[in-house]
């Protein structure tokens, strides 16, 4: 070592796992942190304990990814350190904050490279906070990781890739799915053609997901609106409008979610700057096609710096490793680090697609009923931040934040940022990327108050 | 009514813990929230309407999971594994 301090990599996904395979090729020996007990991230999740499925049961199609990344990332052990169940919470100066093992490690690195990753996107709908209603993500983390289905009869709704592929690994698991409501209409799938070209493969999975979804009779809608869930104390339906006509169906689970958003508040502490992201509706941290953001010495890879899925992920991160190194001096395959650039290009024209077949409904924001809750930490109501707006003239979204406190609850506006943004936008006539965007705050998850020893104290005032 | 069904890791080493004074048990390799889920309809009571929460996204991020235990330690249930002896507190009458 040159006694320069280690680089960290935040987040064991796809990206971070390859970005750390990355660095100790040439000869670093990174800190990966991850919130997680086992690498993988989100979509690679591993089980906690075996449970007598198969990698191709949990993974699918994506088995042979999913055993390669994990296989990589324990080849590291002994060249890389590690901190599972870690919380990155405050960046600041060259130095991270990490809560692990019911302390705190204050760290300081030479080099960062954010690998946070994403979470569902969200607009409310009536009785998105009842029990049984799960995002998308959280059912498949109940079936993947935890061999546990939402219900014994669910219905999935929303839209996206994943509204289809939870669908339809529910109903391989043997769930009786009740029907999965997507709010993009039929005519939009035909977009998925102009994918067939770029990566032939997922386009025919998904397909194929459809197809045997019914072939097995799961009622599929296209085109729907106006989704309301229904329950008092937990769900008992979903009634929704479409082809003109008012639906409704019982079920005591819901998976619901609007493609993805990224986790982008550790690239603010870390003082990058953000630009407005048309395709994502939301403000992202400005990157390089190698993973360079803003601020020197900061790398982002990943979901967490756009959406791109895994694919992507596995080559953005590293190709950002290749550009810590490179900007470090190290030897680097110029071919290498070109051929990454060139599948993620490839990648970003397939995101295009996948847009166009799976459109954000903006237009949901402005029907959001007034008793509707927009923040279910803070319990505000669409109708209370309609009232703020109006009352106070707000147009920009920190502002409704400290005026109404949306935003302002345990998750800090993971869940209903992106909601509020699309509300406040809708009401005041704005583009969503006019509306600014919440300010990231350090702890960035809640955190257990750590107290010094109370024997150092003694020992210090002595 | 409990709200998640187990369809693996049914014969897994039982694990004991207690929701509101009421014995229960998990499975080895459940999370907190599994375990309750698995016995209850629900998780906690928001503390402004008083109606069930049930978690949302399952991965750390939506902060909705968050329970009590009877030492007074605060657990988010959707990251924390199950351990033996827990005893978990929403003083609602959850469990029933």
């Amino acid at each position: 070592m040159t006694g320069r301090a280690q680089p960290l990599i935040v987040g064991a996904g796809p990206a971070g796992i390859r970005a750390a395979q990355a660095l100790v090729a040439v000869g670093l020996r990174p800190l990966v942190v991850d919130e997680a007990p086992a690498c993988g991230g989100q979509i690679y999740r591993q089980r906690p304990v075996p449970d007598g499925r198969s990698a191709k049961s949990l993974y699918g199609s994506e088995a042979g990814k999913a055993q390669a990344l994990h296989g990589a990332f324990h080849a590291l052990a002994g060249h890389i350190d590690y901190w599972p169940q870690a919380l990155l919470w405050n960046l600041r100066d060259g130095d991270a904050d990490i809560a692990v093992a019911g302390e705190n490690r204050r760290v300081a690195y030479d080099g960062l490279i954010l690998a946070t990753g994403a979470t569902d996107r969200i607009l409310p709908v009536p009785g998105w906070t009842l029990p049984g209603v799960f995002t998308l993500g959280g059912s498949q983390v109940a079936l993947k990781a935890q061999g546990c289905a939402i219900g014994s009869r669910v219905v999935f709704a929303g839209t996206g890739p994943l509204l289809y592929l939870v669908a339809w690994q529910y109903m391989k698991a043997g769930v009786e799915v009740a029907a999965v409501l997507d709010a993009a209409p039929f005519s939009a799938k035909f977009a998925m053609l102009r994918g067939l070209p770029l990566f032939p493969a997922i386009v025919l999975r998904g397909m194929r997901f459809v197809a045997e979804l019914k072939l097995r009779g799961v009622a599929l809608h296209s085109g729907v609106g106006g989704v309301r869930i229904e329950g008092t104390r937990e769900v008992s339906g979903v009634a929704w409008r479409s082809g003109g006509r008012e639906h409704r169906i019982a079920c005591d689970g819901v998976g619901y979610g609007l493609t993805l958003r990224s986790e982008t508040q550790a690239s603010d502490l870390a003082g990058c700057t953000f630009r407005f992201d048309e395709r994502d509706r939301a403000w992202l941290p400005q990157r390089d096609a190698a993973g360079r953001s803003s601020v020197a010495g900061v790398y982002l890879a990943g979901d967490g710096a756009g959406i791109a899925g895994a694919d992507a992920a596995e080559r953005a991160g590293e190709r950002a490793a290749l550009a810590l190194c490179e900007d470090r001096g190290l030897p680097v395959s110029p071919e290498r680090a070109a051929r990454l650039e060139r599948e993620l290009a490839r990648i970003d024209r397939f995101r295009d697609v996948l847009e166009a077949a799976f459109p954000f409904p903006a237009h949901w924001a402005g029907g959001i009923a007034d008793d509707t809750l927009l923040c279910r930490c803070e319990e505000i109501s669409a109708g209370e931040a309609r009232e703020a707006m109006g009352r106070y003239g707000i147009v920009e979204l920190n502002r409704l934040k400290a005026v109404s406190r949306v935003g302002m609850g345990r998750c800090q506006g993971r869940i209903c940022g992106g909601a509020a943004a699309e509300l406040l936008a809708a009401e005041t006539g704005q583009g969503i990327g006019s509306v600014g965007r919440l300010r990231s705050q350090a702890p960035l998850k809640p955190v257990p108050l750590v107290l010094q020893p109370a024997v150092r104290d003694r020992e210090t005032a002595a | 009514m409990p709200l998640l069904h187990r369809i693996v890791r049914k014969d897994h080493a039982a694990i004991a813990f207690t929701l509101d004074g009421r014995a229960c048990e998990g499975r080895a390799g459940d999370t907190l929230l599994t375990a309750i889920l698995s016995h209850a309809g629900a998780v906690r009571l928001s503390e402004f309407s008083g109606q069930p929460r049930a978690g949302f996204c399952q991965m750390g991020a939506c902060q909705d999971c968050w329970v009590t235990l009877a030492g007074g330690e605060r657990l988010r249930a959707c990251t924390t594994p199950l351990a033996a002896g827990m005893s978990v507190v929403t003083g609602s009458g959850i469990a029933s």
